[in-house]
């Protein structure tokens, strides 16, 4: 392949080189850093909740005035729930994964302690809870119905039981059976007591992190209570698989009839409440795959135009080179190796700015490092997308007759 | 002869019906795409109450844990404990005070027929209404007096009353708010600030509350704050347990009419916290705040990490589309050497040819820059699609409307000014010679 007559040729026209490289260094970029965020976030929104989200829902209920008794509510709720055709299993709860609301406790492992040892989101449910989030225990045992108790606001009372996640087990007594360790909710109050161990729980809040530690947005921790503050009370049910969405109109329905001295909250599915957790996260992932997608269109479209002009504009040059015995394919290959060399450059200086423009990231926004992945990746896409872009031009350039250089010099 | 530089242009543009359109599809790409990530930034940034903003104070206090502070930056905690909110109301040093929380309530109409709901509802005094000044549609605030007698009295947003009372006038009327009964004293007008400013700790993108009631009502009532609530110490059982303990769930906020009002008024927060300390609270160093509105959104970052991603991607994208740009221009004025060096023959100076190349830009970059708006709407119509809460923050307004048409037009002017030289410097007897 003749190298020599492309660079003359570009030589001649420095301008319109540094344009398409230019454009081609800043789309490469601006995609690897898009592609890169666009990969972190659907790694964020893969990650597993550790519970049943298909046959879940969630429901609520706030009662009127200050003689409402929501210890009777909840008992009565709850036997009402249980007793529903087509109900696997129903608990009271104060809270939900992803839902980005809750209550947090630092825990420690001496009273003395200064600083608690980790920071864990708290779950009051009862016996069924573990069976109606659907959460695997991998070690100890469930809560039983005679530990379960109600919580009022009057009162600071602690449970003696508690269950944890594998990940706060790991993070508490790296290294030993957690079950039948002792640990403080409250230093003031007596110590809890770790019962059971479960695999997986995420915390309510979406992005948690402690302290750089990956592994705290599973530090949950599982108590045997009612929580009855004030008038609310708030259920999750899991249904038998397939029956949700019917079950939810009916729980509505049924709890509204069975107590009228309240306001019965619109029932969610815990996919509602996942789609919106992550919904800003989505959003961001569409949005730059939707810049990924134009700036890819707009730069292959400015290569056919910038090529378009050169084949018009060197007319007569092919002629003469088709007359001096080029052949169609040198022709062709004229202008592919020529995009490519000048899609290379660009790809020089794009590999720079991806990194300048992910430093900024990174003082900016707390953002890592670019892996050198993305660039590769990057590079081979633009130099495909270049060479199918500038494919039309060069077939049109390969059918200038030889004739053409004879004419009007 | 603009005008005929307009025609000539238009001519032009006529003649490579693909490369114009390819232009003009190229500017408006990277028109509409700043826009719109500018839209939201901009009105999320913005001063949500420029008249006065330098006079609104939030008060912060640092009563957080000796051994671990309440932000790893070093600021203080974001909201104010019930014992301190009520010690400042007490105090009364601001032109205005308000000590804030936000409350859920039941509502239960007195119309069979409504079924009752929830509402969110703001528990504060009666400075809240000139302080934040939103309009009224009837009645008014209640006063101080009501604040002090315990008033069983609600505002409410004009939804609310458009649902209670069929958008009438409702005042002197009752609402049974949890089995309380409240004389409604004012009914708001459609007031929305584009971010809630008063309140950032509960979502700042939320709309402001369905009423209004007074503080030491809600605190007689003992009605709990739906808010966020903090404690690094486990506070005492039962109610009055709650209000001394050292759990953070209120916001309070001062108004302060002049810089000398500000200054003594930061003096009057340290000694307040330096006689707390001898009481045994407030174990940290003296870290008070006292941010003016901007600073209070600037600090608790009300614009998300996103969107700020999100311009500076779009303006990168903007690049790459006037690079775009000037790449064609280049193609096409270079495409016309035979046409200028006939007008330059025919006694055209370069003066003119260069005027008349940059309005060809010009018209480009204006038509760019309105098919760019168009675009620009849609985007911000699929942005608040894509978010929930950002009705308000995705709207075209004026002044994002007139940059956009004014960026296009500079963008692509600056985008010619290259093509336009090189154009210009042809020689005439060259270019008629090819002919």
């Amino acid at each position: 392949m003749e190298i020599r007559p492309i660079v003359s040729a570009l030589m001649r026209s420095k301008v319109a080189l540094i344009l398409i490289g230019l454009q081609i260094a800043l789309t490469l970029a601006i995609v690897c850093n898009a592609l890169f965020i666009i990969n972190q976030r659907l790694a964020l929104m893969g990650r597993p909740s550790g519970i049943n989200e298909a046959d879940t829902f969630a429901v609520g209920s706030l009662g009127f005035g200050a003689g409402f008794n929501v210890d009777t509510t909840i008992a009565e709720d709850l036997r009402l729930l249980r007793g529903l055709p087509g109900v696997a299993a129903a608990t009271a709860t104060n809270s939900l994964p992803l839902s980005n609301g809750g209550w947090s406790t630092g825990i420690s492992l001496q009273r003395d302690q200064k600083t608690s040892t980790a920071s864990s989101a708290i779950y009051f449910m009862d016996e069924q809870g573990l069976d109606t989030f659907g959460l695997e225990l991998v070690a100890g045992r469930n809560f039983t119905a005679d530990e379960v108790t109600y919580r009022h606001d009057s009162e600071n009372q602690q449970p003696p039981a508690v269950i944890i996640t594998e990940a706060l087990a790991n993070k508490l007594f790296p290294g030993q059976p957690a079950v039948g360790k002792q640990l403080y909710l409250d230093t003031d109050a007596p110590p809890n007591v770790v019962v059971g161990v479960v695999r997986r729980m995420q915390v309510p809040w979406i992005g948690f992190n402690e302290g750089g530690d990956p592994d705290s947005e599973y530090f949950s921790t599982l108590v045997p209570q009612y929580l009855a503050f004030g008038n609310f009370s708030r259920y999750v049910v899991r249904t038998e698989p397939g029956r949700r969405d019917e079950l939810m109109k009916l729980v509505e329905a049924k709890l509204q009839a069975g107590n009228g001295a309240r306001i019965v909250r619109e029932a969610r599915s815990l996919e509602d409440v996942r789609r919106e957790g992550y919904q800003e996260h989505r959003a961001m992932t569409l949005i730059l795959g939707g810049v990924i997608v134009s700036l890819l269109s707009i730069t292959a479209l400015g290569i056919v135009g910038m090529a378009s002009f050169w084949v018009t504009q060197r007319t007569r040059q092919i002629g003469t080179r088709r007359a001096l015995g080029a052949t169609r394919s040198d022709i062709l290959r004229h202008f592919l190796a020529e995009n490519f060399l000048i899609t290379s450059l660009g790809l020089v200086v794009g590999a720079v700015l991806t990194y300048a423009f992910n430093y900024w990231l990174i003082t900016h926004f707390q953002a890592a490092r670019l892996p050198l992945g993305y660039v590769a990746a990057g590079c081979l896409a633009l130099w495909t997308l270049g060479q199918i872009a500038v494919l039309g031009p060069a077939t049109r350039a390969s059918k200038v007759p030889p004739a053409v250089a004879t004419r009007s010099v | 002869m603009l005008t005929y530089y307009l025609q000539l242009g238009w001519h032009s543009l006529r003649r490579n019906p693909v490369l114009t359109t390819l232009m003009i599809f190229g500017i408006a790409l990277g028109i509409g795409a700043t826009m719109t990530s500018l839209t939201v930034f901009h009105l999320m940034g913005s001063d949500p109450i420029p008249w006065k903003s330098d006079r609104l104070h939030y008060v912060q206090l640092d009563n957080w844990s000796p051994d671990q502070g309440y932000n790893d930056n070093g600021e203080p905690p974001d909201q104010v404990t019930y014992r301190d909110a009520q010690a400042l109301m007490e105090a009364a040093r601001a032109d205005r005070q308000a000590a804030m929380f936000k409350t859920a309530l039941p509502v239960q109409p007195e119309n069979p027929e409504i079924k009752p709901f929830m509402a969110l509802g703001r528990a504060t005094y009666a400075d809240f209404f000139p302080m934040f000044e939103p309009s009224f549609r009837y009645g008014k605030p209640w006063d101080r007096g009501q604040d002090t007698q315990h008033a069983r009295v609600i505002v409410l947003d004009a939804k609310t009353n458009e649902k209670l009372f069929g958008g009438q006038d409702s005042t002197g009327k009752r609402v049974r708010l949890n089995d309380v009964d409240y004389t409604v004293v004012g009914v708001l007008d459609d007031w929305r600030p584009r971010v809630k400013f008063y309140d950032l700790t509960n979502g700042s993108l939320n709309g402001p509350e369905e009423f209004y009631i007074p503080y030491t009502t809600a605190i007689e009532l003992k009605t709990r704050s739906s808010g966020n609530n903090s404690c690094w110490k486990t506070p005492d059982p039962g109610w009055e347990g709650h209000l001394n303990s050292e759990c953070i769930w209120e916001q309070f906020w001062v108004e302060l009419d002049s810089p000398e009002k500000l200054a003594a008024y930061r003096s009057f927060l340290d000694n307040y916290v330096t006689d707390q300390k001898k009481l045994g609270r407030f174990p940290r160093p003296l870290n008070n705040r006292l941010y003016s509105v901007t600073e209070w959104l600037e600090v608790q970052k009300v614009v998300p990490r996103d969107v700020k991603v999100q311009v500076g991607l779009s303006f990168a994208f903007l690049a790459v589309c006037l690079i775009n740009t000037v790449g064609l221009l280049l193609a096409k004025f270079m495409r016309k050497a035979g046409e200028i060096g006939l007008r330059r023959a025919l006694g055209a100076s370069r003066t003119q040819l260069f005027l008349q190349h940059l309005v060809e830009s010009g018209v480009i970059g204006l038509s760019g820059g309105l098919a760019g708006l168009v675009l620009a709407w849609g985007g911000l119509v699929a942005v608040r699609s894509l978010y929930k809460g950002y009705d308000y923050v995705a709207q075209l307004d004026w002044s994002m409307v007139l940059t956009a048409v004014g960026l296009a037009v500079l963008s692509a002017v600056l985008a010619g000014l290259f093509p336009t030289w090189r154009a210009c410097r042809i020689a005439p007897a060259v270019q008629l010679k090819t002919q």
